[in-house]
């Protein structure tokens, strides 16, 4: 995985609450087997609609994506964040997101960050007005923009350590091998499972 | 005395197998299952870490997304989706792993035959690359679904890292009105508390209608967890649990059972057992629910008019708008009797043997109307194959339905059986999203019951008006 210190970039609004992630990339495309090539599905549903906000060419550019409530709801695609990826987006900052689809960012070094409803209402209505550029300091947990605005944000010390340094977990898992092998051991009297 | 615990609390505690200070637990996996769409890409990471599958015992496999329903199945014109099959052949040919494919008698939907396997079973940890996992929670088991990077987690080392969910209980009382089922009563919920309103939480469904339900209507209720948001949604086990589970091939048997049995219903919750948050709801007033508009908390009962935007908030007004203009319909009027093109039983919502015997009973001696194709979809080789010896099928085929084979079918557009653009299905189905049956598609999500009642009339109706 890639290691994130900053993201800078152009900012996109997407106000519309509980983007599912049928929306983020229909199920028709996922028959590959790879983890590329998703991005030009990309919300195709609503790219459908000419006035969709996200065809406007200004936003062409843009790579970090200013999204609303619960966004990233319903099916558990890792497909929608590989997507949003390969469609140019390294941070969805939102009011909040579905909890599958926070699981998969994290592990796919895609940037999410929670942010008060006031505050997302604000970079919404800045990106939609003007251009709204952002530095985002995962290190010091600071998003700046303006002359010399900066606000803070919230961010799980265990998973920044991890994007920080592009970790992934299955090191970290496979690391415990000898507590998870005990575990089991000790289990087992409680194993009622057959299959083979 | 040590303090009252729920459910839920017991199984999450007794699966963490190391918390390190400041660190997510690592969670142990008691059960893994995997289909062909979100597994590829997690073998590919064992691939190149070279590691071996930790534990083959704990690990089931079989195809149902991207199958095709039609008899001749094996031929797949799709080669993306054709491809992807084969991988999951080949990975699990490579690692043997335990693959339930085409005529093994045991193929289908993941969340089908998870349970009449008997491979789910309470106080297991459960997941699988997809998010109606939770149906397994029916049994007492904590189920979940995951992404493809965490099913590779779980390939490699047998658990993944997981934050601990919050606890929500939900109290369902009251006995149902006739043409009223669990799936009026799950899509109540979600109407209740939208599509995010358990976010973060793992609920447990109790209450004296839970008890009454018999394990595939609670199946159906556990399914729907997501589509509010939870994590996992499950059911404290009870006789009926061990009764089903009783003899079922992936069960241990005679000594062990016994055994199994207590362990089994010691996991139900304390009395008097806290939860971070509860909710009841008395369904005994409760009418048949169907969605409106473009996603499941978007659903009214049939009594009821389209609700009006302009006496909603300013966000859920603009949602409403946005989706009438989707599913073409107007604030004000009635639901019911709008004309439908499509209807759908099936899916690892209602694709059980108790849904399709349902739908036989009202559908015999009666016609599909003229203007609706009827799919039915039978969740597993083994739901067919029950269905065939009790004649369900050609009870349906009589009738004008279409009897297919086992998939998830029309539920969510990715092989070849889809709502064409701009008609209107009513589905048992559990996702009402922008062109989830197909591009274009308008959806409506109903009980098994309101499914067929409607495919009868070539409306949107209930058994009530049968």
């Amino acid at each position: 995985m890639e290691k994130i210190t900053i993201i800078k970039g152009l900012a996109a609004p997407l106000a519309i609450k509980n983007i599912d992630t049928d929306l983020i990339i229909p199920a028709q495309h996922m028959t590959n087997v790879s983890r590329e090539g998703y991005g030009k599905y990309l919300f195709e549903r609503l790219r459908a609609d000419a006035n969709f906000i996200l065809l406007q060419p200004k936003y062409k550019s843009a790579s970090i994506l200013i999204a609303d409530e619960n966004f990233g709801c319903g099916s558990s695609r890792e497909h929608a964040v590989w997507a949003l990826e390969d469609g140019g987006f390294r941070c969805v900052i939102a009011k909040s997101f579905a909890d599958i689809f926070f699981n998969n960012s994290a592990k796919n070094g895609l940037l999410l960050i929670k942010l008060p409803e006031e505050q997302i209402n604000a970079f919404q209505k800045q990106a939609t007005n003007e251009d709204l550029l952002l530095e985002i300091d995962l290190k010091k947990q600071t998003i700046s923009y303006g002359q010399s605005a900066s606000i803070p944000f919230d961010y799980d010390e265990f998973r920044k350590y991890c994007l920080l340094n592009g970790l992934d977990d299955i090191d970290y898992l496979t690391s415990y091998k000898a507590d998870i092998e005990r575990y089991r051991q000790e289990k087992e009297p409680y194993n009622f499972l057959k299959l083979f | 005395m040590a303090t009252a615990k729920n459910i839920i609390d017991k199984i999450w505690d007794s699966h963490v197998v190391r918390q390190n200070p400041g660190h997510p637990p690592i969670i142990a996996v008691d059960l893994m299952m995997m289909h062909e769409v979100t597994s590829p890409q997690a073998f590919q990471m064992l691939e190149e870490k070279q590691l071996p599958v930790f534990d083959k015992s704990r690990i089931i496999a079989t195809i149902d997304h991207v199958t095709p329903t039609r008899s001749n199945r094996h031929e797949i014109f799709d080669t993306v989706a054709k491809k992807q099959l084969e991988t999951l052949r080949a990975n699990c040919a490579k690692h043997q792993l335990k693959l339930f494919d085409y005529d093994s008698g045991g193929q289908g939907v993941v969340h089908v035959i998870g349970p009449e396997l008997g491979a789910t079973q309470p106080g297991m940890l459960i997941v699988c690359g997809d998010s109606h996992t939770a149906t397994h929670g029916a049994f007492g088991a904590l189920a979940f679904g995951i992404g493809t990077s965490e099913v590779g987690h779980v390939l490699a080392s047998g658990c993944m890292l997981q934050d601990k969910p919050k606890t929500m209980k939900v109290i369902f009382n009251g006995t149902f009105k006739p043409g009223v089922y669990a799936k009026d009563a799950i899509l109540k919920l979600i109407s209740l508390i939208g599509t995010g309103g358990a976010n973060g939480h793992a609920i447990e469904y109790c209450g004296e209608t839970i008890a009454e339900m018999s394990m595939e209507a609670r199946m159906t209720v556990c399914n729907m967890s997501i589509e509010c948001g939870a994590r996992a949604g499950l059911i404290s086990p009870d006789q009926k649990t061990i009764d089903y589970l009783k003899g079922r091939p992936c069960v241990a048997s005679d000594d062990q059972f016994k055994k199994a049995t207590e362990y089994w219903l010691s996991l139900a919750s304390d009395k008097n057992a806290n939860f971070d948050r509860e909710i009841t709801i008395d369904v005994s007033e409760l009418d048949p629910m169907v969605t409106w508009g473009t996603n499941p908390a978007q659903a009214i009962s049939l009594s009821e008019t389209l609700p009006d935007p302009e006496s909603m908030t300013i966000d859920d007004k603009n949602a409403a708008i946005k989706a009438y203009s989707y599913t073409q319909l107007k604030p004000n009027d009635k639901l019911k009797s709008t004309p439908i093109q499509w209807a759908f039983l099936g899916s690892c919502t209602n694709g059980r043997i108790e849904d399709l015997r349902l739908g036989a009973q009202l559908i015999r001696g009666h016609k599909v109307h003229a203007d609706v194709t009827f799919y039915v979809v039978p969740g597993s080789e083994r739901v067919m194959l029950q269905a065939q010896q009790e004649g369900l099928d050609k009870i349906f085929i009589e009738a004008g339905a279409d009897f297919r084979m086992p998939g998830c079918s029309m539920c969510l557009g990715m092989n070849d059986d889809k709502v064409p653009s701009g008609m209107r299905c009513v589905s048992s189905s559990n996702r009402n999203f922008v062109g989830r049956q197909g591009t274009g598609s308008i959806t409506h999500l109903a009980s098994p019951a309101t499914v067929v009642a409607s495919a009868l009339k070539g409306c949107i109706c209930s058994e009530q008006d049968l």
